[in-house]
C-alpha cells in the first residue's frame, strides 16, 4: 500500500515533469499524458479509500524531512476518512476538468505548459490532503498557491492576468503567515506537527486560550485560501485564468482547503468556543456579502467567482458550528456543482469567442442544447431545490445551525440562499432562455455545442451533482456520510441542542430556493418587473453593488498605494539615501577628511612651525605644574 | 585530528594561489587558455575539497583535518587549520560557487581577462583562509587579503561609479576590520593573562573566562566589524554600491561568499567567546534583523535596477540568517548557516541571472525589459525557479532555511516568530513585482526581440545550482546531520555562566590591558 499511496502524489508530478521540460516534443500529446497521469492517481487513489471505508486508517512514513533537534517532520502521507472524501473529490473531478481541457486549450501556444502546471496543481492539492502533519499541509497549501499564481497568470502577455496571479500569491501569502504562526505554535506545545502525535493529546495539552490562539491563527490561513472576507479580493481577479482553472482551482478544489483545514483541525477547535464563533460569522457575513455581489454582475465568470464565495461561507458555518461532516458535505457536492457551472461557463466562452457579458447572450439553448441542460441541472442544485445534490448538504449546514444554536446565521443563510437562487437564474435565463440579444452574433461567431471531449466530463459532474447529495439520505437512521466522516472529525458536543421538525426546516429551505427562481423567471423571463427598473428604484444601492462596494478601489487607493509611496519616498530616497547612507556612512568620511584637512595646517614642514608647537606646549605644561604645585 | 593525514586544507586553500602564479606566465593574448586553465583550476579545487564532505565525522564538535605549523614562534602565532560543522559548508560553498562564477565571465568580462583571472584565484585563496583558519591572527591576515581582490575586482572591471563603489566598499569594511584588530590583540594578552602563554588560537581564546565588562568592549568591536560585512541594518549602504558596480561574477561571489564571513565571524568569535554580553545584545541584534528583513524588502520592493532590488533582498535575507543566530535555539543557529548556504545559492544564482540578460543588453533597469517569457523561454523558467527559492517556496532550500529560523525564533521568544512570519509576505510582493515586469507582459522593447536564449556555457552553470535548490528543499539531513554536534557544542559556550571575578582582579585586567597595548 505504502507504494500504491506515493504513486497517489507521484503521478501527476511525474506528468508535470514529462510536459514542463520535454514541452517542446510532447506538445500533441501533452493534455493525454496529463489526463493518464490523472487517471492513474485516481484508480490508484481506490484502494486506500476502500481500505479506509473499512474503517482502518492507511498511514505510511517514508523518511524525516526536518530533522530538527527540537521537532522532526516526516514526510509521510496518510489516508482516513476526512482525507479519503478529499482524494474522491480531488482526483475525480481534476481528471474530469483535465479531459475537458484536452477541448478546451486546443490550439493554445502554450497548450502543454497548461498540462503542466495543471499536474503541479494537483501534485500540491494531493499533497496538502495526504501529508500527515502540518508542515506537509503547509507544503501543499503553498505549492497550490503557486500553481494557482502560474495559470491565473497563464496568458502572461495580459497585464491583467499577470496582475491577478500576483495579486493571488501576494494576498495568500498574509493568510500563510496566520497558517505558520498555528503551526508553530502547535510545535512549541507539542513537540510535534504530525495529526496522529497532536490530535490525542490536544485536550490535556491545549487550555481553552491557546486552543482558540491556534485556532484563530490557522483560520487566518483559511481566510487566505478559501477566500473568506476580508482576504476574498484575489478570487474574482483570479478570473483572468483559462476557465478550466477557474473551475478546478477557484471552484472545486483549492479554495476548499480552508475548509478541510478547519475540518482537519476539529480537535483543536472543539476547544475554542470562540474560534469556531468566529468561523461560522465570517463565514455567515461572506456566504450573504459576496451573493449580493453576484446579483448584479454581468460577467458569467465573475457571478459565478461571487457564487463561490458565498457558498464557501455556507462550507465555514458548517465546519465554524461544529458539524464538520457538513461542511466537508457541501465541499464535496460543491465541487460537482460548482466545477460543473464553471465548464459550462467555459463552453459558452468557447463558443462565443471569449465574450463574457450576459448582455450579449440569450437564447443560447437552441445553439447549445447540452450545455443549457446541465447548467440548469447545476443550478437547480446551487440553489438547493431536491432532489439535487446541493439540497442536502446545504439543508445539513443551515438545520445543523439551527440546532448548535445559532438563530441569526440560519436567518442569514436563509436569505443568502434565495439570492443564490435569483442570481444563479438570472444568469440560466438571461444566457440560455428568452431572445438572442445581439441579432447576428451567433452566427458570426458560428456558435454551436462543445465537441464531445468537453461534453462528456460535463455529464459526468452533472450526475454527481443529481446523485451526489444521496449519501446524505438517512439510511437505517444514520446518515452514511456523515457515520463516515465523524470518525475523524466529530460534532462538537453542545450542551443544549435543540430540536426542530425536519420537515418544517426542509420545508422553509425548498421555499427559499423556489422564491428565488420564481423572482428570476418573472423579472427576466415574463418581464413583469424590468431589471432597469428595479436597477433604478434602487439606485444607490445598486451603484454600490455593480461597484462591489468599492473594496478593490479602497484597497488599492489606501493600502497599496500609500504603502509603495512610504517605500519609495521615505523608506528609500530619504532614510536609506539620504539619512543612512550620505549622513551617517558618507558624513563619517567627510568628518574624517574634514579632520585631517584642519590637521594639515599643523604639518607644514617648516622646522620654526614645530619649534613654536614644542615651546608652546612647555609653557602650557610646566604652567599646568606650576598651578598644581601652589 | 586529521583523518586524512593529509594537508587536504592548504592544498584546497593554495591550488588557487598556485594556479594563479602559472596564469601570470602565460602570454595575455593567449585568452581561451587563460579562461580554460582558470577554470580547470577551480574545478580541480572543488574535486579536491569533496573528500572534505566524505569524510567529515559529524559526531565530534573538535576541529577536523587540522594542520599546525609554527608561524611566529616567539608570538605564539601558528599557521592552524581545521575545520568543524559551522565551517565545513562554507568551504565547500566557496569551492563551489567560485568556478560557476569564472564560467559566467567567459563572454562578459573583455578587458584584461589576465589580470581578472587571477584576481579570482587569489581571491579564492583568500576566502577559504577565512574559513578555515583556527589561529585567530591567520584569520584576520586572511580577512584583509581577500579585500584586496575584491576592491580591484570592482575598481577595474565595475560600472561607472566604480571608484567611488569600490572606495566606500574597501574603507567601510576596513574601518570595521581594525576595530576587529584591536580586539583580536586584547584578547591574545588577556589569554596571557589568565593561562600565561601567548597563542590566537581560537580555540583556547573561547575558553577565557572574561568579566562582563571587558566582554562589552570586544563584543562590540567584532560587532561592528561582522555587521558591516554581513551587512546588518543600518550598516548596509556600501552593498547596493557595490553590487550595482560590481561585475556579474564580482557580485555572485560578493554575495555568495563575501557576506558569509561575517555572519562567520558572529559564530566563530561573538557567541562563543562573550556569551554573556551574546545573551545581553540578543535582543538588539534580533531588533536590527527584524528591522533588516522588513526594511530589506520594503526598499527592494521600490528598486528599478534589478541588481539592487536583489542587494537589498539580500539585507531581507541576511537579517533572517542573524535572526536565528541570535534566538540561540539549536534550530534557529542551524537554520542561520543553511540560510547562509541558501543565500548563496539562490542570491548567486540569481546574480548570474541578471548576468545573462545584461550581457546581451547591457542593462539592468527593469523597465527596459517585459515579455522575455515568449522570447526566452528556457531563461524564464530558470529565472521562476531561483525566484522560487528566494522567496521560500516549500519544495526550495529556501523554504527549509526560513521556517527553520522562524521556528528557532518563535522557540526563543513567540513574538518573534510571529512578527516575521509576515516577511514573506513582502518577499513574495517584491520578487513577483520585478519578476512580472521582467518576464510576463507584452514586449514592449524593440532591442529585446533579439535576445537569444540561455547558451550551453549559461545552462552549465545554472544546473548545479538547481540541483542544490531541491536537495536542499527535499533532504536537508545531508547538510543539518553534519552541523549538529558543533552546533549544540557552540550552544553550550554561549550559554555556559562565566565566573565572576572580583574588584582587584578586574582592576588587573584592566591594567593589563591598557599597559600592553600601549
Amino acid at each position: 500500500m505504502s507504494g500504491i499511496l506515493l504513486f497517489i502524489v507521484l503521478a501527476p508530478l511525474i506528468g508535470f515533469v514529462i510536459n514542463g521540460v520535454f514541452g517542446k516534443w510532447t506538445k500533441p500529446y501533452a493534455g493525454i499524458i496529463a489526463s493518464l497521469a490523472l487517471a492513474t492517481s485516481f484508480i490508484l487513489g481506490l484502494f486506500p479509500i476502500m481500505s479506509v471505508l473499512n474503517g482502518n486508517i492507511v498511514e505510511h512514513i517514508y523518511y524525516t524531512w526536518l530533522p530538527f533537534k527540537e521537532v522532526a517532520v516526516p514526510m509521510g502521507l496518510r489516508v482516513d476518512a476526512l482525507s479519503a472524501v478529499m482524494l474522491f473529490v480531488v482526483t475525480f473531478v481534476s481528471t474530469m476538468i483535465h479531459i475537458y481541457s484536452i477541448g478546451y486549450m486546443h490550439g493554445d501556444p502554450g497548450y502543454s505548459r497548461f498540462f503542466a502546471y495543471l499536474n503541479l496543481f494537483v501534485t500540491a492539492m494531493l499533497i496538502l490532503i495526504l501529508g500527515n502533519s502540518y508542515v506537509l499541509m503547509f507544503v501543499g497549501w503553498e505549492g497550490v498557491g503557486l500553481a494557482s499564481y502560474l495559470l491565473i497568470g497563464f496568458w502572461y502577455e495580459k497585464d491583467t492576468a499577470s496582475d491577478a496571479g500576483e495579486k493571488a500569491f501576494v494576498v495568500n501569502r498574509i493568510g500563510d503567515a496566520g497558517f505558520l504562526i498555528g503551526v508553530m505554535f502547535i510545535i512549541y506545545y507539542f513537540g510535534s506537527a504530525t495529526y496522529a502525535d497532536v490530535f490525542p493529546r490536544a485536550e490535556e495539552v491545549l487550555s481553552p486560550a491557546v486552543a482558540t490562539i491556534i485556532g484563530l491563527a490557522l483560520f487566518l490561513g483559511a481566510m487566505g485560501k478559501s477566500a473568506q472576507f476580508p482576504l476574498y479580493i484575489w478570487l474574482t481577479d483570479a478570473m483572468e485564468g483559462p476557465t478550466p482553472v477557474s473551475s478546478l482551482i477557484h471552484a472545486a478544489t483549492m479554495v476548499t482547503a480552508g475548509v478541510y483545514m478547519v475540518a482537519r483541525s476539529n480537535a483543536i477547535f472543539s476547544l475554542a468556543p470562540i474560534a469556531q464563533e468566529v468561523v461560522a460569522s465570517v463565514g455567515a457575513f461572506t456566504a450573504f456579502y459576496a451573493a449580493t455581489m453576484a446579483l448584479t454582475h454581468k460577467d458569467i465568470k465573475r457571478i459565478l467567482a461571487y457564487s463561490t464565495l458565498s457558498q464557501l461561507g455556507y462550507m465555514f458555518i458548517g465546519v465554524g458550528i461544529g458539524a464538520y461532516w457538513t461542511g466537508i458535505f457541501h465541499l464535496m457536492t460543491h465541487a460537482f456543482f460548482k466545477g460543473l457551472l464553471f465548464l459550462g461557463a467555459g463552453a459558452v466562452m468557447h463558443s462565443m469567442r471569449g465574450l463574457l457579458s450576459i448582455d450579449l447572450m440569450g437564447g443560447l439553448k437552441k445553439h447549445m442544447p447540452q450545455t443549457a441542460i446541465l447548467m440548469v441541472i447545476a443550478s437547480l442544485a446551487i440553489s438547493g431545490i431536491p432532489p439535487f445534490a446541493g439540497f442536502f448538504s446545504k439543508d445539513a449546514i443551515l438545520a445543523h445551525a439551527l440546532e448548535f444554536g445559532h438563530p441569526i446565521i440560519w436567518v442569514v443563510g436563509e436569505i443568502t440562499a434565495f439570492m443564490t437562487a435569483f442570481y444563479m437564474f438570472r444568469f440560466v435565463f438571461t444566457v440560455f432562455y428568452g431572445e438572442e440579444k445581439v441579432p447576428n452574433l451567433y452566427h458570426e461567431l458560428h456558435t454551436h455545442e462543445a465537441p464531445s471531449v468537453m461534453t462528456l466530463p460535463m455529464w459526468a459532474l452533472g450526475i454527481l451533482s443529481i446523485v451526489g447529495g444521496f449519501v446524505g439520505l438517512h439510511y437505517g437512521g444514520s446518515i452514511p456520510f456523515e457515520h463516515l466522516v465523524t470518525q475523524i472529525a466529530p460534532n462538537t458536543e453542545i450542551p443544549n441542542e435543540a430540536h426542530y421538525s425536519e420537515a418544517l426546516l426542509i420545508g422553509v429551505s425548498v421555499t427559499m430556493g423556489l422564491l428565488g427562481i420564481l423572482t428570476a423567471w418573472l423579472i427576466y423571463i415574463k418581464k413583469i418587473l424590468t431589471a432597469e427598473g428595479v436597477a433604478r428604484t434602487f439606485r444607490p444601492v445598486y451603484t454600490l453593488l455593480a461597484n462591489t462596494y468599492y473594496v478593490d478601489e479602497f484597497v488599492a487607493c489606501c493600502i497599496v498605494k500609500p504603502f509603495w509611496w512610504v517605500s519609495r519616498n521615505l523608506l528609500w530616497k530619504i532614510v536609506d539615501v539620504e539619512i543612512i547612507d550620505k549622513g551617517g556612512v558618507d558624513g563619517a568620511g567627510w568628518l574624517a577628511s574634514r579632520i585631517g584637512f584642519l590637521l594639515r595646517y599643523v604639518q607644514t614642514g617648516f622646522v620654526n612651525h614645530y619649534a613654536y608647537w614644542v615651546s608652546l606646549g612647555a609653557i602650557v605644561l610646566s604652567g599646568w605644574y606650576i598651578v598644581k604645585i601652589i | 585530528m586529521n583523518q586524512l593525514h593529509f594537508p587536504i586544507l592548504s592544498l584546497i586553500t593554495f591550488i588557487p594561489l598556485v594556479g594563479a602564479f602559472f596564469i601570470a606566465l602565460v602570454n595575455e593574448k593567449n585568452e581561451n587558455l587563460i579562461k580554460w586553465f582558470t577554470f580547470i583550476i577551480l574545478v580541480i579545487d572543488f574535486i579536491v575539497s569533496l573528500p572534505l564532505f566524505f569524510y567529515f565525522d559529524p559526531s565530534t564538535y573538535h576541529m577536523q583535518f587540522v594542520e599546525r605549523i609554527p608561524w611566529i614562534k616567539s608570538l605564539g602565532f601558528e599557521y592552524h587549520v581545521g575545520i568543524d560543522g559551522i565551517s565545513l559548508f562554507l568551504v565547500l560553498l566557496t569551492t563551489f560557487l567560485t568556478p560557476l562564477a569564472q564560467l559566467s565571465t567567459w563572454s562578459a568580462v573583455d578587458k584584461k581577462i589576465k589580470l581578472f583571472n587571477i584576481v579570482i584565484l587569489v581571491m579564492q585563496t583568500g576566502m577559504l583562509g577565512v574559513f578555515i583558519s583556527i589561529d585567530a591572527f591567520l584569520f584576520y591576515v586572511f580577512w584583509e587579503v581577500q579585500l584586496i581582490p575584491m576592491y580591484l575586482m570592482i575598481g577595474i572591471w565595475g560600472g561607472p561609479n566604480r571608484v567611488f563603489a569600490t572606495m566606500k566598499f574597501f574603507l567601510y569594511t576596513f574601518a570595521g576590520s581594525v576595530l576587529m584588530l584591536i580586539a583580536l590583540m586584547a584578547l591574545y594578552f588577556l589569554n596571557y593573562h589568565f593561562t600565561g602563554t601567548y597563542t590566537m588560537d581560537m580555540v583556547k581564546l573561547m575558553e577565557i573566562p572574561l568579566p562582563a565588562h571587558i566582554q562589552l568592549w570586544l563584543f562590540l568591536a567584532f560587532f561592528i566589524a561582522f555587521a558591516i560585512k554581513v551587512p546588518m541594518w543600518p550598516f548596509h549602504t556600501w552593498l547596493p554600491w557595490a553590487h550595482v558596480e560590481a561585475p556579474t561574477a564580482g557580485s555572485v561571489i560578493l554575495a555568495g561568499i563575501l557576506l558569509k564571513m561575517g555572519t562567520y565571524g558572529f559564530l566563530r568569535f561573538n557567541l562563543p567567546m562573550f556569551p554573556d554580553m551574546t545573551h545581553a545584545f540578543a535582543l538588539l541584534v534580533i531588533i536590527l534583523s527584524i528591522i533588516g528583513i522588513f526594511y530589506g524588502a520594503f526598499v527592494a520592493m521600490v528598486q528599478p535596477d534589478i541588481k539592487k532590488l536583489v542587494a537589498y533582498s539580500s539585507v531581507s535575507h541576511l537579517g533572517y540568517s542573524m535572526l536565528g543566530m541570535f534566538a540561540l535555539t539549536q534550530v534557529g543557529v542551524e537554520g542561520s548557516i543553511l540560510q547562509m548556504l541558501n543565500h548563496g545559492i539562490s542570491t548567486g544564482a540569481l546574480f548570474l541571472i541578471v548576468g545573462i540578460v545584461y550581457e546581451r543588453r547591457h542593462t539592468r533597469l527593469i523597465s527596459e525589459y517585459g515579455g522575455l517569457a515568449s522570447l526566452v523561454p528556457v531563461f524564464a523558467a530558470f529565472f521562476m525557479i531561483f525566484t522560487l527559492s528566494s522567496i521560500a517556496v516549500p519544495g526550495t532550500n529556501g523554504f527549509v532555511g526560513e521556517f527553520m529560523i522562524l521556528l528557532g525564533a518563535f522557540l526563543d521568544k513567540p513574538i518573534y516568530g510571529i512578527i516575521v512570519a509576515f516577511g514573506g509576505l513582502f518577499s513574495a510582493v517584491y520578487m513577483l513585482t520585478m519578476y512580472k515586469r521582467v518576464v510576463f507582459l507584452k514586449v514592449t522593447n524593440p532591442k529585446n526581440l533579439e535576445l537569444k536564449d540561455m547558451n550551453k556555457r549559461e545552462w552549465a552553470y545554472m544546473l548545479p545550482l538547481l540541483l542544490f535548490v531541491f536537495w536542499i528543499g527535499l533532504y536537508p539531513n545531508t547538510f543539518l546531520s553534519r552541523m549538529r554536534v558543533s552546533v549544540e557544542h557552540l550552544l553550550q559556550q554561549t550559554n555556559r555562566s562565566v565566573k565572576v571575578i572580583d574588584k582587584t582582579q578586574e582592576a588587573q585586567l584592566i591594567n593589563t590591558i591598557v599597559v600592553k597595548k600601549g
